[in-house]
């Protein structure tokens, strides 16, 4: 059977700079950065209380309390996100009812569900009294569970768990099913939950950003004075079609998912390589039969530690050789969505390539050593694009490169 | 707690929290086909009268438990149980 190609017709975004796509847009072009100090983490033990920070969502006038009881901070970001994506793709309710829709999004924690759940219950010793939505909104699958059930959606429906490449490797194992022709169209985005319960462990590592002085200069890829990472979420849906049922239905079509590459780096638990993203960045290349010097923007997974930007530019430069695509990290300004970065980035990079132009990388005040190679994008550049590369890495070494190409 | 204090109260949260339709609320209302209760609006409601009358109901209270009316009759049986008023066995008024 011909592969079919897949195209990207719809997006939705609840993020740390901005609750929606005009908001986010408006942010990317400005370098706004969306990371604050959270008094609750200090009071809680944490080294670092730097995060992006978005409000729970009040979902009574759109969703029922039998709906409603099942969703937990991540799966409430995602309803978000995908109401607003499907309106952007001009789905409607009648559509998924009278069509075969699935739902794959990333998500690899319900930590604050899981843990008032465990206290409720030690607090009561009685399990019932627990009540009937700590269960859904405490499985890793909550994110899927909840949208299916709500959207009645009957296609594909599972969660991809894969630390900070989830949402990068939920899009591409969609984009696999269009493009094998076992889905029509599938819903696709990553997810994560912003709170101290969450990220206590994560913390503890002491890879987070100690520069509590000045919140947004904090998230600093690609620069010599980086000392870690900032963690953030919220969540990100992207609808992806095969791109005859695209036309068939008159969707928009906003571009064209043309290369998804992985790989594992077999190595350390945390600590990133160089050959295993560069990896998945040849095997996107080789699977959108796109040469390098074709890719004009690569939105970079870098997160601000010490090791893994560098790590990345290495990887960068080794695979785009003499060509320079520019590079950013949009982390920069959201700080790190980790489940929700892979499914993000590409919105953010998707915003870019719609709005021509490229949105800097902040807080760039002297490159590191090891980006020197690379084409970083210290301002907003009024830029046309025509194909991007994102990338997302993650714990235990999971790798994801996804290209997409503008489509006129 | 009185009879009318229990029905004010059940009433009060089936709409306040259950999302019922006020209009719907009648004694003789079924719970499951009238009232739109599922089984896991039934393990919400065990946390809910936990949390209003300190009372702990299992699954097999409401065997037998089919309107709204036999809902508040448990309640108040149950209450009345669990205090020095004894428990009359009359139906409670709605």
């Amino acid at each position: 059977m011909k592969e079919r190609r897949v195209v990207i017709t719809g997006m939705g975004i609840y993020s740390c700079i901005g609750l929606n796509l005009a908001e986010v847009k408006e942010s990317l072009f400005a370098g706004r950065s969306g990371i604050q100090f959270d008094e609750k983490r200090k009071a809680f033990g944490y080294r670092s209380c730097l995060t992006g920070m978005v409000e729970m969502p009040n979902l009574k006038a759109d969703l029922s309390r039998r709906q409603r009881v099942s969703l937990g901070e991540e799966a409430a970001y995602a309803y978000v996100a995908t109401k607003e994506a499907l309106q952007n793709a001009k789905i409607d309710q009648d559509f998924l009812d009278s069509n075969e829709v699935g739902v794959i999004y990333g998500n690899d924690s319900t930590a604050k569900s899981v843990i008032e759940s465990v206290d409720k219950i030690r607090e009561k010793k009685d399990t019932t009294l627990v009540g009937s939505g700590a269960i859904f909104k405490a499985m890793n699958s909550t994110v899927t569970m909840n949208l299916s059930t709500i959207f009645r959606l009957t296609g594909i429906n599972f969660t991809v768990s894969a630390a900070c490449a989830s949402g990068s490797h939920a899009i591409g194992m969609g984009y696999q099913l269009i493009k094998a022709g076992l889905q029509d169209c599938v819903i696709c985005g990553g997810a994560q939950e912003i709170n101290e319960l969450a990220m206590g462990s994560f913390d503890g590592l002491g890879v987070f950003s100690m520069n509590t002085e000045d919140p947004t200069k904090a998230s600093r890829p690609f620069d010599a004075a980086r000392d870690g990472l900032v963690p953030s979420g919220g969540a990100a849906t992207l609808i992806i079609e095969s791109y005859e049922a695209a036309v068939k239905r008159g969707a928009p079509i906003l571009a064209e998912i043309i290369g998804y590459g992985f790989s594992s780096n077999g190595e350390h638990i945390s600590t990133p390589n160089v050959d295993g993203p560069s990896t998945a960045m040849k095997k996107a290349l080789e699977q959108a039969q796109l040469a390098p010097e074709k890719v004009d923007y690569v939105n970079a997974h870098a997160t601000s530690t010490p090791v893994g930007d560098a790590n990345e530019a290495k990887a960068i430069a080794s695979v785009f050789g003499s060509h320079k695509p520019y590079v950013s990290s949009t982390k920069s300004m959201t700080g790190h969505e980790c489940w929700m970065a892979g499914a993000s980035e590409v919105i953010y990079s998707m915003l870019m390539m719609q709005n021509e132009f490229l949105a800097p990388n902040i807080n760039i005040e002297e490159p590191d050593e090891s980006a020197a190679e690379l084409n970083l994008v210290k301002k907003t550049l009024n830029k046309k694009i025509d194909v991007f590369l994102s990338n997302s890495f993650g714990f235990g070494g999971t790798n994801s490169a996804l290209i997409v190409k503008r489509i006129d | 707690m009185n009879k009318e204090a229990i029905v004010e109260k059940i009433n009060e949260f089936l709409v306040d929290e259950f999302e019922v339709d006020e209009g719907d609320i009648a004694p003789e209302a079924n719970l499951k086909e009238t009232l739109e209760l599922d089984s896991l609006d039934f393990v919400d409601l065990v946390v809910t009268i936990e949390e209003n009358f300190g009372v702990k109901l299992v699954g097999e209270d409401f065997i037998g438990v089919n309107s709204l009316q036999d809902f508040y009759d448990l309640i108040y049986n149950r209450t009345s149980n669990t205090s020095t008023v004894a428990a009359n066995g009359d139906s409670l008024g709605g």
